[in-house]
């Protein structure tokens, strides 16, 4: 084709038009190598220079390229512009419903039982006033659980009417489930010079089953001894630990004596609450005493039964319900539920695995 | 314990209110477990209804005109009772009374149009009883005008206290005045018995043929008494206190079991064949007691016979063909001391509870035995007349008080708290210890009445709870001066992390029973008789756990029954291999149910849950282990597990060949089938104490990470093998051809088809290259996979598949 003005012209033209009517990508890129492949009308036109004299080549050389510039922008813009609507059409049809479900995770899920939380909570506070955990096993000889500590014989605790027994052996021993944390005392005693400073949390058995009272529950028990723990010093560790564990500004509590036969002293310790609220229990208000725990100064004849002279040490103990205090502060009523395993139970009563119990963080959420 | 406060006041001279009596007594160790106050009870009056007639505008009403005795114009009052008619005698209650039975504050009020002023009551409406078919319907003599309390003697409150056990000097509302007049709170009268002189010999002999179980027998005859009803007071005495009056005799003895803690026990004379004879029962022997109940006894217990058989069991019940009734004309009274053990253990044997075994297991006070006797025989004259002969006592070799040495600085080194010498001294003596000298060291006489104290830490307890544990200010214990260390032990360390890892991976926390039922402990390798418990509370709950596993499948199943049955459940906790107490082992042991996977379970539009496996199992145990800090690159798995477990779907992870960390897969169908369950189910279980304990580093420093500054690599590989071979060890032969460069090897597919043959399967590995020094050349690598397809083909026979 002749480089004539009006061929220009109309070339010009006819491009614009079909740049125009590109409807998409494809379609632009069929215009464009139309006018600038290697046959392209604009690539021929280009071509034409080469054979021009170079006054020829002066008078048209601007024309041409003119073409060639205003027709590579019009490709340049409308390839953007058909960039966007594909993008845009490409988006639509991507589209999802994000309001369709995702599944919950597995750590949201899963749930520690209210038991491991309280022992991990008791364990924080103890070990902040430097307490050390001590364990020890379920069943127990007849010595560790009831002679070393002061138990006479034929105390009610002793038949089989309390106290979960196994069949005697060759020797004539019978092993015993242990029904208190307290053989625990006397192991420690017989492995540790004082000072000691424990908790002792665990599982222990009575012959026993109602709402409120189980075969198999879990204590917590405390010992201290050095030359010097007293009563005064007792009633101290146990206001800060109610106070703590229960998360309370301050705690009213009522000491009163009692008995046991381990400890002599021996105390029985009520805490303020408020119970006006169905289901409901809070401490550090109210007009209610609820009994929480029992305490006193290490009975002497314990300290032999540990190696240990009374004249030079002295100490106190105490022993708690874990599930007993669990259910105060967290409003469980049924102490069964606690070993049935009902998942409903565990994932309403339970714990988020995350949710570990610190003092720096507080102990509950 | 219960008693009233007029009858402390009888021994106890004080002006203290009920509310300071009732916190002293709490305070001092005499825990008050209720008081039964009618002290609302004051405002209501004894009245007359002078007239009744019908209410004119409702069938069921009257209108009464009473009579309240004030002397001022009878009152107008509406009353619905049925039997509300002239002449009626009751309990009144004027507009502004409350009246506890129905929760209001009376007004005068109007009802069907007829204004009424005031209320009649019935028994409910004043909380007495839950009769409510009418009003109160008084005797005739009833004094109109006085208070309806103080007539229907309910203006006494009664207190009861929850005893310790050690702690028999306050079975009785004397000892409870001792304790109460010893804390400052008033006086306490003298409790001196009078001496009675008979006539004659009680003619009924004594013999103690049993002296280690009776240390003590008085008996004493009163002749030609006459037995009726007791007077208003002891009858009233006793039905505050939940007695039931029966004749004046029996009801003495239940007065002086109360006042004095001494219970005693009452013959008729002429109904005793022979002499008393205290002896061990014979196997079988039987009774009929009080109680109107048959028991049999056994040479365990202690029976009082004559020739006619047992007359009653020592320090329990009497005997019913030799109790007394309206014709008793001579009286036996016996005063005895029984042995508090074989008391306790009878009672308990029997099912017995009495007043008289709730003072002879604690121990009574043997000083009081004669006294006693003195007493009842002083009420007996009084109430019943008669001649009393002399008393006989027989066996009783007298108290010797116990000395115990008591420096008087232990009270601060016990308690903390400063008391002065003085004032301890006097606590004791007020309670009727004996201090002697005056030093730092004193000797002090326990009294008869006292057999819970031997030691000076029981003289610390009386001078604490006298002068009042309140008094103690709490001081901190000793702060520690450093930032506290780790307390926990490692095997506490791990259980409480292998719990959060579990509870981490979506699932929940059970704590199931220590003991299971006998079948279940034997489908798991337990079942021995040492771990079998003699009384188990329920005959599903007998044997110690062998393992986790079954509480933990039966939780799952009862979740399933109530209709969830994707459950994810763990424990860690003990199970118990022997009744030694290196025996218990800590474990951590978790099963899936349904389609309770890691990631959900039941459906969902992304994609549905599977049936739970042995896969899943395993993810959970080595989770586990990992959490306990078991060396997890170390594992090895061996194909099965225990017989409980699926044998081709079980697998059983060691650390060397010795030490055994944990189980998993699925279940055997047996073991479903004995527990009772179904599926799908899989489970594991990890000994969180086989677990090495790490050992102890010099620092915490980390190793250096070493970054290789070369391009790593992935290569695949197929290889043919036999079915038996384990991807197991094909892995660990990939991984040994060059322990350098591969730094990991996975399987990213198994296939098994026709193609391959009937006994071939296909393992398809991704090899992890990280080149170290040098950047690997195409020979390099060629030479590598050469050296990962040739050990493989040594360790496992498998090819490269063409």
């Amino acid at each position: 084709m002749n480089a004539t003005a009006g061929n220009l012209e109309a070339l010009e033209d006819s491009l614009l038009a079909d740049i125009a009517s590109a409807a998409d990508e494809p379609a632009i890129e069929a215009v464009r190598i139309a006018a600038f492949g290697k046959k392209g009308t604009v690539s021929e036109m280009l071509k034409t220079l080469g054979a021009m004299t170079a006054e020829e080549r002066q008078l048209k050389g601007p024309v041409i390229n003119g073409l060639k510039n205003r027709v590579t922008e019009a490709l340049t813009a409308r390839k953007a512009e058909l960039r966007d609507v594909a993008i845009a059409a490409r988006l639509a049809a991507e589209k999802v419903d994000v309001t369709l479900p995702v599944r919950q995770s597995p750590a949201e899920r899963g749930r520690i039982h209210p038991i491991s939380q309280v022992i991990d909570e008791i364990a924080a506070i103890f070990g902040d006033l430097g307490f050390a955990i001590a364990e020890g096993p379920d069943i127990e000889t007849d010595y560790y659980n009831f002679t070393a500590l002061n138990f006479p014989e034929g105390h009610p605790a002793r038949e089989m009417h309390d106290t979960f027994f196994f069949q005697p052996d060759e020797k004539g021993e019978r092993k015993l489930l242990r029904t208190h944390t307290s053989p625990v005392q006397i192991r420690t005693m017989e492995k540790q010079k004082p000072p000691i400073r424990i908790v002792i949390p665990g599982k222990t058995y009575r012959q026993d089953s109602d709402a409120t009272h189980s075969p198999m529950f879990h204590q917590v028990e405390g010992l201290v001894i050095d030359r010097s723990a007293n009563v005064a010093n007792m009633k101290w560790v146990l206001e800060e630990f109610c106070k703590a564990f229960f998360e309370v500004p301050s705690v009213k509590m009522r000491f009163r004596p009692s008995f046991f036969p381990f400890t002599e002293p021996s105390l029985e310790v009520d805490i303020q609450c408020d119970r006006s609220r169905p289901g409901e229990v809070r401490f550090g208000e109210g007009s209610d005493w609820m009994e929480i725990l029992g305490c006193g100064m290490v009975h002497p004849n314990v300290l032999r039964a540990g190696g240990l002279d009374p004249d030079e040490y002295q100490g106190f103990a105490w022993g708690m319900g874990i599930d007993r205090i669990a259910m105060l502060k967290y409003g469980m009523p049924d102490l069964r539920a606690f070993f049935d395993a009902d998942v409903r139970w565990l994932s309403h009563y339970g714990f988020r695995p995350l949710d570990m119990p610190t003092l720096f963080g507080g102990l509950s959420a | 314990m219960k008693f009233t406060l007029s009858w402390l006041k009888d021994h106890l001279e004080t002006d203290a209110t009920l509310n300071d009596i009732v916190e002293r007594l709490t305070s001092i160790g005499l825990e008050v477990e209720h008081v039964d106050d009618k002290s609302s009870l004051k405002p209501f009056v004894i009245a007359k209804v002078l007239t009744a007639v019908q209410h004119p505008d409702a069938d069921r009403l009257r209108v009464l005109t009473v009579d309240t005795g004030d002397g001022k114009p009878p009152v107008q009052v509406v009353c619905g009772a049925p039997n509300a008619r002239a002449g009626l005698i009751g309990a009144f209650a004027a507009p502004g009374t409350y009246v506890p039975g129905i929760d209001v504050t009376l007004t005068v009020g109007k009802i069907r149009g007829v204004e009424s002023h005031g209320m009649m009551c019935s028994e409910r409406e004043l909380e007495l009883s839950d009769e409510h078919n009418g009003i109160i319907d008084l005797p005739a003599d009833a004094p109109v005008g006085t208070s309806f309390a103080s007539y229907a003697h309910l203006d006494d409150p009664v207190i009861e206290i929850n005893l310790t056990p050690n702690r028999p000097d306050a079975t009785s509302v004397y000892g409870i005045a001792r304790d109460l007049a010893a804390s400052g709170l008033g006086t306490l009268k003298s409790g001196a018995v009078e001496k009675i002189p008979g006539k004659g010999e009680t003619p009924v002999k004594v013999v103690i043929e049993a002296p280690e179980l009776c240390p003590g027998f008085a008996l004493r005859l009163v002749r030609g008494v006459k037995n009726g009803p007791s007077p208003k007071w002891l009858q009233q005495r006793l039905i505050a206190i939940g007695l039931r009056p029966i004749s004046a005799l029996v009801d003495i003895t239940n007065y002086v079991t109360f006042d004095r803690g001494r219970p005693l026990h009452v013959f008729d004379a002429r109904k005793v064949a022979g002499n008393l004879v205290v002896r061990r029962a014979r196997d079988g022997e039987k009774v009929m007691a009080l109680d109107g109940r048959e028991y049999t006894l056994t040479p365990d217990m202690c029976a009082i016979a004559d020739d006619n058989g047992v007359e009653s069991i020592a320090g329990v019940m009497g005997g019913e063909h030799s109790g007394c009734d309206e014709n008793t004309s001579d009286v036996l009274i016996e005063s005895a001391l029984w042995d508090p053990i074989t008391t306790a253990r009878t009672g308990r044997t029997l099912g017995i509870i009495t007043d008289a075994r709730y003072r002879f297991e604690r121990g009574v006070d043997p000083e009081f035995m004669v006294p006693g006797v003195e007493l009842a025989t002083k009420l007996v004259l009084d109430l019943c007349g008669g001649e009393p002969a002399e008393t006989e006592v027989v066996g009783y070799a007298g108290h010797k008080p116990k000395i115990v040495s008591f420096p008087l600085s232990e009270v601060t080194r016990l308690t903390g708290i400063e008391v002065p010498k003085a004032e301890s001294l006097d606590i004791l003596s007020r309670l009727g210890f004996k201090p002697q000298g005056s030093g730092d060291v004193v000797d002090v006489a326990v009294p008869s009445w006292r057999p819970d104290v031997d030691g000076k830490a029981d003289l610390v307890e009386e001078v604490m709870r006298i002068h009042g544990v309140d008094n103690i200010a709490p001081q901190p214990l000793g702060a520690h001066d450093a930032v506290n260390s780790k307390i926990l032990t490692t095997l506490q360390v791990r259980t409480r992390t292998a719990k959060r890892a579990l509870a981490v991976r979506g699932m929940m926390e059970a704590v199931t029973w220590s003991f299971i039922p006998a079948k279940h402990a034997e489908l798991f390798g337990g079942g021995q008789t040492a771990l079998k418990l003699a009384n188990p509370i329920a005959a599903d709950m007998s044997d110690m756990r062998p393992s986790l596993l079954p509480g933990l499948i039966a939780a799952a199943q009862r979740n399933a029954d109530k209709g969830i049955g994707d459950v994810a459940l763990f424990e860690v906790s003990g199970t118990y291999e022997g009744d030694g107490a290196d025996q218990q082992r800590r474990v951590a042991a978790g099963v899936r149910r349904g389609t309770a996977k890691l990631d959900g379970s039941g459906r969902s539009w992304a994609g549905n849950s599977g049936p739970v496996g042995v896969f899943d199992a395993k993810a959970d145990a080595i989770a586990a282990l990992e959490a306990c800090g078991a060396p997890v690159d170390r594992l090895q798995i061996e194909a099965g597990g225990p017989s409980w477990y699926h044998p081709g779907r079980s697998g059983t992870i060691k650390l060397g060949p010795k030490t055994v960390l944990g189980t998993f897969g699925e279940f055997h169908p047996k073991t479903m089938e004995g527990l009772d369950v179904s599926g799908p189910l899989c489970g594991f279980e990890v000994f969180v104490d086989a677990v090495p304990e790490p050992k102890a580093k010099p620092t915490k420093t980390k190793p250096k990470l070493e970054l290789s500054a070369f391009q790593a690599v992935k290569r695949d590989f197929a290889f043919v093998v036999d079915k038996a071979i384990e991807a197991g060890t094909l892995v660990r032969a990939a991984l040994a051809a060059d322990k350098k460069l591969i730094t990991a090897v996975s399987v990213f597919d198994i296939f098994e088809g026709a193609s391959l043959g009937a006994d071939k399967k296909s393992i398809a590995i991704e090899v992890s290259i990280q080149p170290v020094e040098k950047t690997l050349t195409d020979e390099d690598f060629e030479a590598l996979a050469k050296r990962v397809v040739e050990n493989v083909g040594k360790q496992t026979g498998g090819v490269l598949r063409g």
